[in-house]
C-alpha cells in the first residue's frame, strides 16, 4: 500500500483517499461510457396550473389519467433499475411532479439509490414541509422552475388558474428561505412580454443563477396530438419571426456563439432521421410506462412499452434500432436531407410529430427561423434555400466575426431591423 | 465535528451518504446537506481509500482492519495504520462513518 500523505480538507481535492468528482464529467470513467446521464420520469401529465401554451398539461383532477399513472412501486423499480444501470440522476418533471401524493416517497427513494434529482416544478404546491425536505435531504442539482409572469394579471393570464400566482411566489420563497437551490426560466408570451427586463433583475439576485434565465420563445403543440383547438392556440402565441429574431440577435454573443456553433456543426443531415441524442441516455420514460427517446417524442413506433421489457431492453436494443430509422418523406428528402442549415434549424422527428404527425415532415416555422438565422449570419442571400447551396463549407467559414462585418458584407436579411 | 480516530473502536458507513459501486469503483453520494463543500458534490476513493471503505462493515475494529490489509498488501504495518487513520479522519469530518462501538 502506498505511503500517504496528510490529508487537507481545504484542498481542491478532498484529501488523497476522497475525491471531489463532479459527476457530469465523469472523470473516471472517462472514454469507458459505463455512467449514464440522467433519466427523465414523467411523473404525471396533470397539471395544478392550466397554462395557455403548455404542450401536455392536463386537469389536476383529471381522474382518467390518474388511474393509468404508474403504481409508486412500479416507478421504484423504474427507479432501481435506473440506478443499476448507471444512471446518475433522474429529472422529476410532469404535468405537475409534486401533484403526485407519493412524490416525497419517490423522491426520498431516488435519493436513497445515490441518485441526483432534478425536479421540474411551478412552485406552487411546494409547502414548508417539502421545503425542509429539499434542505435536509438535497436533490443535489439544482430545481427548475418556470416562471410566467412578474405579476398576478400577467402570471395568471398564462396560468389561467386563479390564486397560482400567490402559491407560485409562496414556493419561490420557502426555497430562498430554506437554502434549497433553483433556478428560474421564463416562456415569453402575450401577457408577459413587457416583463422581461423585471424577470431578469429578481433573477439576478438568486443566487444559484450564473446567467440571465433562458426564455423558451418557440411553442411546441400538443405532444400526445389530442387538441387541435389548444394548438390552434399555442400556434397564436407564437412570435413572428420578426419578434423572435429579435430576441435571438440581442447582445454581441449571438454572433460570435453562432460563427462557433456552425463551424462544428450544421451540416446536411442526408437521410439519417436521429442526428441528435434521442435515444442514447437521456430517454424519458412517460406517466404512463412508455419510454419516449426525448422528453416530446411520442410517436407511437418510436416509444417502448415498459410492460413489455425493461429499461435495458430499450437501451441497448429498441433504441438502437429507431436511431437506424431512414426519412422516407419526399418533402423531406429533397429539403431538410440536403439543408446545410441542420442544426441551425430545430426540425426534427419530435417537432415533426407534433406539428404533422409524422416523424419526417418538414416544418415550416423552423424553416423559416433556420434561414432568417442564415440570412442575418450572412450564410444565404434573400430568396435562396439552403438545401440548394452547393459552397455551403464556404459559405459556414465566411460568417462574419463582428457586427461591423456582418453589415458590410452583401447578403441582406429581409428584416429591415437587422 | 469529532474526528479523532480510535483504533480500538468499530466504524460502519453513515446512512447519510449512499455507497454505488460502479465499475469497480466507488461513488459516494451525500444524503443529507453538508457532507460536500458544494451542494452538487460526489466524491469517489482512490484504491487505498477503497480497500479499507470496504472493511467498513461494522463488524471489525479499525486494528482488524489493518490487520486485514496487512495481510493483503505488501506494506509495513504502520504505514498501513497511517492510512487508515488519515482516510478515517476525512470521512468523520464528512460525516460519512460513524463509531458503532469500541471493543
Amino acid at each position: 500500500m502506498e505511503s500517504q500523505p496528510q490529508s487537507n480538507m481545504n484542498d481542491e481535492k478532498a484529501g488523497d483517499y476522497l475525491e471531489k468528482i463532479e459527476s457530469h464529467k465523469a472523470s473516471l470513467w472517462e472514454g469507458r461510457s459505463v455512467l449514464r446521464g440522467r433519466l427523465d420520469i414523467e411523473l404525471t401529465e396533470r397539471c395544478s396550473n392550466n397554462c395557455i401554451h403548455c404542450y401536455v398539461n392536463l386537469p389536476a383532477n383529471d381522474r382518467s389519467a390518474r388511474e393509468r399513472e404508474l403504481s409508486t412501486q412500479r416507478i421504484k423499480e423504474i427507479l432501481e433499475e435506473a440506478a443499476s444501470l448507471n444512471y446518475i440522476k433522474v429529472r422529476f418533471t410532469g404535468g405537475e411532479p409534486l401533484l403526485r401524493e407519493d412524490f416525497e416517497e419517490l423522491y426520498i427513494f431516488a435519493r436513497r439509490l445515490g441518485l441526483k434529482v432534478t425536479l421540474f416544478t411551478n412552485a406552487t404546491l411546494i409547502t414548508p414541509h417539502l421545503a425542509e425536505l429539499f434542505a435536509r435531504i438535497p436533490p443535489l442539482a439544482n430545481m427548475g422552475i418556470t416562471v410566467y409572469g412578474m405579476s398576478r394579471r400577467s402570471y395568471e393570464a398564462v396560468t389561467r388558474t386563479p390564486g397560482s400566482y400567490e402559491a407560485a411566489w409562496r414556493g419561490i420563497n420557502l426555497l430562498l428561505e430554506n437554502q434549497v437551490p433553483f433556478t428560474v426560466k421564463g416562456a415569453l408570451l402575450p401577457p408577459n412580454k413587457g416583463e422581461l427586463e423585471q424577470l431578469e433583475a429578481w433573477a439576478s439576485t438568486i443566487p444559484w443563477m450564473d446567467n440571465p434565465p433562458p426564455q423558451t420563445i418557440f411553442f411546441d403543440l400538443r405532444g400526445r396530438r389530442d387538441s387541435h383547438v389548444k394548438d390552434r392556440l399555442i400556434k397564436g402565441l407564437r412570435l413572428s419571426i420578426e419578434e423572435e429574431m429579435k430576441i435571438l440577435t440581442k447582445g454581441p454573443a449571438y454572433l460570435k456563439g453562432k460563427r462557433e456553433f456552425c463551424s462544428r456543426f450544421i451540416r446536411p443531415p442526408g437521410d439519417v432521421l436521429f442526428s441528435c441524442g434521442s435515444g442514447l441516455d437521456s430517454v424519458c420514460v412517460d406517466a404512463y410506462g412508455y419510454v419516449q427517446p426525448c422528453m416530446l417524442l411520442r410517436h407511437p413506433d418510436v416509444v417502448y412499452d415498459l410492460s413489455n421489457g425493461s429499461l435495458k431492453d430499450a437501451l441497448t436494443d429498441f433504441f438502437p434500432e429507431m436511431r437506424k430509422m431512414k426519412a422516407t418523406n419526399p418533402d423531406y428528402l429533397a429539403r431538410c436531407a440536403r439543408c446545410f442549415l441542420k442544426g441551425l434549424c430545430e426540425q426534427c422527428p419530435a417537432k415533426s410529430w407534433m406539428e404533422h404527425g409524422t416523424l419526417d415532415t418538414p416544418v415550416e416555422y423552423c424553416c423559416e427561423i433556420a434561414h432568417e438565422q442564415a440570412r442575418y449570419l450572412r450564410m444565404l442571400e434573400d430568396g435562396e434555400k439552403a438545401w440548394e447551396v452547393k459552397d455551403w463549407r464556404e459559405r459556414i467559414k465566411n460568417i462574419p466575426e463582428t457586427e461591423a462585418e456582418r453589415r458590410n458584407m452583401s447578403g441582406k436579411s429581409k428584416l429591415k431591423s437587422t | 465535528m469529532e474526528t479523532k480516530v480510535d483504533l480500538e473502536a468499530i466504524y460502519s458507513i453513515s446512512e447519510d451518504v449512499v455507497s454505488r459501486e460502479i465499475e469497480g469503483e466507488i461513488l459516494i453520494v451525500p444524503l443529507v446537506s453538508g457532507i460536500g463543500d458544494m451542494e452538487d458534490e460526489l466524491f469517489n476513493l482512490n484504491e487505498t481509500g477503497k480497500a479499507i471503505w470496504q472493511r467498513l462493515d461494522g463488524q471489525k475494529n479499525l486494528k482488524e482492519v489493518v490487520e486485514e490489509l496487512s495481510g493483503e498488501f505488501e506494506a509495513p504495518e504502520a504505514e498501513i495504520e497511517q492510512d487508515v487513520k488519515g482516510f478515517m479522519e476525512e470521512l468523520l469530518k464528512r460525516g460519512m462513518v460513524v463509531e458503532v462501538s469500541k471493543v
